[in-house]
């Protein structure tokens, strides 16, 4: 049987009036959010990733259709009834949106405050928090005390002080620096695992997509270009937006890529640089690397590079076979981007 | 250079200021800080939009604020009477100061609680909390230090209208200055009323700012 979305949204649609003119920040959005997934949402500034998250829990009421929490129809609850639905969604935000006169600590009960809960369970509740993120030496520190990713580790404890179901994330890493970010997105991924949180990360940069997402939506102009696994669209992504997006630091590679060019996507099955080196020795014709983003995590790679192919177009597809059967993803490169 | 008496005076001149000052801010902010807090929760994107009573509210505060003072003391005086019973006296002086002081600080309230990051506020919507939750666990709390600087102000502000109110028979130091040193020419009075407004504030302000400083988090 097909688990029940978490979070389901049906022909969701969100437009801003402003004295002079009229925003359709969101257009026909469907999505189904299973339990247990860590789900990307990522786009362009200005493609209504932020409102499509603040739509989710309700912060940004839709100008039409559906979101479906757990099954029920947050458009038809009453005030209370939605405030006790929030609680089930925790949330973190760019700017971590602590609480300044509150210590840590207190930062973390305050969601409990609001719910009612007494002190002392409070308490013993937001020192088990802090124990999950890792700072529970910084309990009477006050935010500004704290660095940016300690900050966000207080603001994931207190999102997770109610227990959700459900962690949106909006934009968590982007005022974060990439040493600071992979420990963020580890910390993420460490609470869906262990405590089978659904997460839902809001970002503009495919890296945070890769290093933690199972599933992903591009979002380009208000609608949802294209979304599924992540391994599917970073693969073969059908779209120009996703194409963009999977290839966009390659930025300026377009102009000087020829007829042809090669993206080579890395998916962990093998390490990058015997693979392009075994094949340059095998066929004696050396391939131009027009553009190349890999890791290697544990000997294994991952990311994408740009080949410019020899002219002589039997050698070259020679080579192509020689990737493919290595277990690399191919294709030509045709971006009109 | 001044007999006991006179120095009983200026004794009772002082604490009549210090009532009139301390009790009118007091009732001021009872009005005030509720309509402070009004005018920034009914404006369109907070928590409770109401445009057209924001934009009345403000505007009546406008025309408070617009009155000077003087004329002010005269013309509520048919309220002192009705409430206190009289119009001299440093009672009596509360009413027109708490009036002129209640639209004053409704607008510093107003900044204070404005200083407070909306994103806060859309974290603790986003963790269910209601608009009273978020009145009392997050604006207050969150614009307190600005809340005591703006107490600070109006504490000073609100002595100098109260040595205005001398003028018309109000009591207190202003009293005093105005009796002994305008009209009977006394300067030596005049000077030493003076010296004490001057300490008087000096001392309230630094209190202020030191309570403001030493409560707020952001610093350390
Ligand atoms: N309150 C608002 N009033 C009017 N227009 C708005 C409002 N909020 C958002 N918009 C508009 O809706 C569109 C989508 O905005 P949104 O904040 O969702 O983008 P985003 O994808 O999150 O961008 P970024 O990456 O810059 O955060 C933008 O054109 C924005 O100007
Ligand atoms: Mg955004």
């Amino acid at each position: 049987m097909e688990a029940q979305p978490i979070i389901s949204i049906q022909h969701l649609s969100k437009t801003f009036y402003t004295k002079t003119s009229e925003v359709h920040a969101l257009q026909d959005i469907n999505l189904d959010i299973l339990p247990g997934q860590i789900y990307g949402i990522i786009g362009m500034s200005g493609a209504g990733k932020s409102t499509l998250v603040r739509c989710m829990n309700f912060l940004e009421k839709p100008t039409g259709g559906t979101v479906l929490f757990d099954g029920v129809d947050l458009g038809a609850m009453n005030a209370q009834a939605l405030n006790e639905a929030r609680r089930s969604m925790g949330m973190i935000f760019q700017q971590f949106n602590l609480l300044m006169q509150r210590t840590a600590l207190q930062n973390i009960c305050f969601p409990l405050e609001i719910a009612g809960v007494k002190k002392e369970a409070a308490v013993a509740r937001a020192k088990e928090l802090l124990e999950i993120v890792d700072l529970a030496d910084k309990a009477n520190a006050y935010p500004s005390q704290l660095s940016g990713g300690q900050k966000q580790r207080i603001a994931i404890a207190r999102a997770l002080a109610t227990s959700p179901k459900v962690l949106l994330c909006d934009e968590a890493t982007s005022a974060l620096d990439p040493k600071t970010t992979r420990s963020i997105l580890t910390l993420l991924r460490d609470i869906n695992r262990r405590l089978g949180i659904t997460v839902i990360i809001i970002t503009h940069e495919m890296s945070v997509i890769e290093e933690i997402c199972t599933h992903v939506a591009i979002i380009a102009d208000s609608k949802i270009a294209e979304s599924g696994t992540v391994q599917d669209i970073f693969t073969h992504p059908q779209t120009a937006a996703a194409q963009r997006l999977v290839f966009h630091r390659a930025g300026n590679v377009e102009q000087s890529v020829g007829n042809n060019a090669l993206r080579i996507v890395f998916n962990g099955n093998a390490s990058s640089e015997p693979v392009i080196a075994g094949m340059v020795l095998e066929f004696k014709s050396p391939v131009n690397i027009m553009y190349a983003d890999t890791r290697d995590i544990d000997g294994k790679a991952f990311g994408q590079m740009v080949l410019q192919m020899p002219e002589d177009a039997a050698i070259a597809e020679k080579m192509k076979y020689y990737l493919t059967t290595h277990g690399l993803t191919v294709e030509e490169v045709q971006y009109n981007v | 250079m001044f007999d006991t008496t006179t120095w009983l005076m200026l004794g009772e001149g002082l604490i009549d200021t210090l009532y009139m000052t301390l009790f009118s801010t007091a009732m001021a902010y009872l009005l005030g800080l509720p309509m402070g807090l009004l005018l920034v929760i009914t404006e369109k994107d907070s928590i409770l939009p109401l445009p057209a009573f924001n934009t009345a509210l403000s505007v009546i505060i406008n025309l408070m604020r617009s009155i000077p003072f003087l004329i002010f003391l005269v013309w509520v005086m048919p309220i002192t009477r009705a409430i206190v019973g009289t119009t001299i006296g440093s009672t009596a002086t509360v009413v027109p100061l708490v009036l002129a002081a209640a639209p004053f600080i409704a607008r510093m309230v107003e900044s204070s609680i404005k200083e407070v990051d909306p994103g806060v506020i859309e974290a603790a919507q986003s963790m269910g909390a209601t608009r009273a939750q978020i009145v009392w666990k997050v604006l207050l709390p969150e614009a307190m230090p600005s809340l005591i600087v703006g107490a600070t102000i109006s504490v000073t502000t609100i002595l100098g209208y109260s040595a205005m109110a001398g003028f018309v028979g109000g009591g207190g130091l202003g009293d005093i200055a105005i009796r002994f040193g305008y009209y009977r020419y006394d300067d030596e009075i005049m000077l030493i009323t003076v010296i004490i407004l001057v300490l008087v504030v000096q001392i309230l302000q630094e209190i202020g700012m030191r309570i403001a400083n030493t409560s707020d988090r952001r610093k350390n």
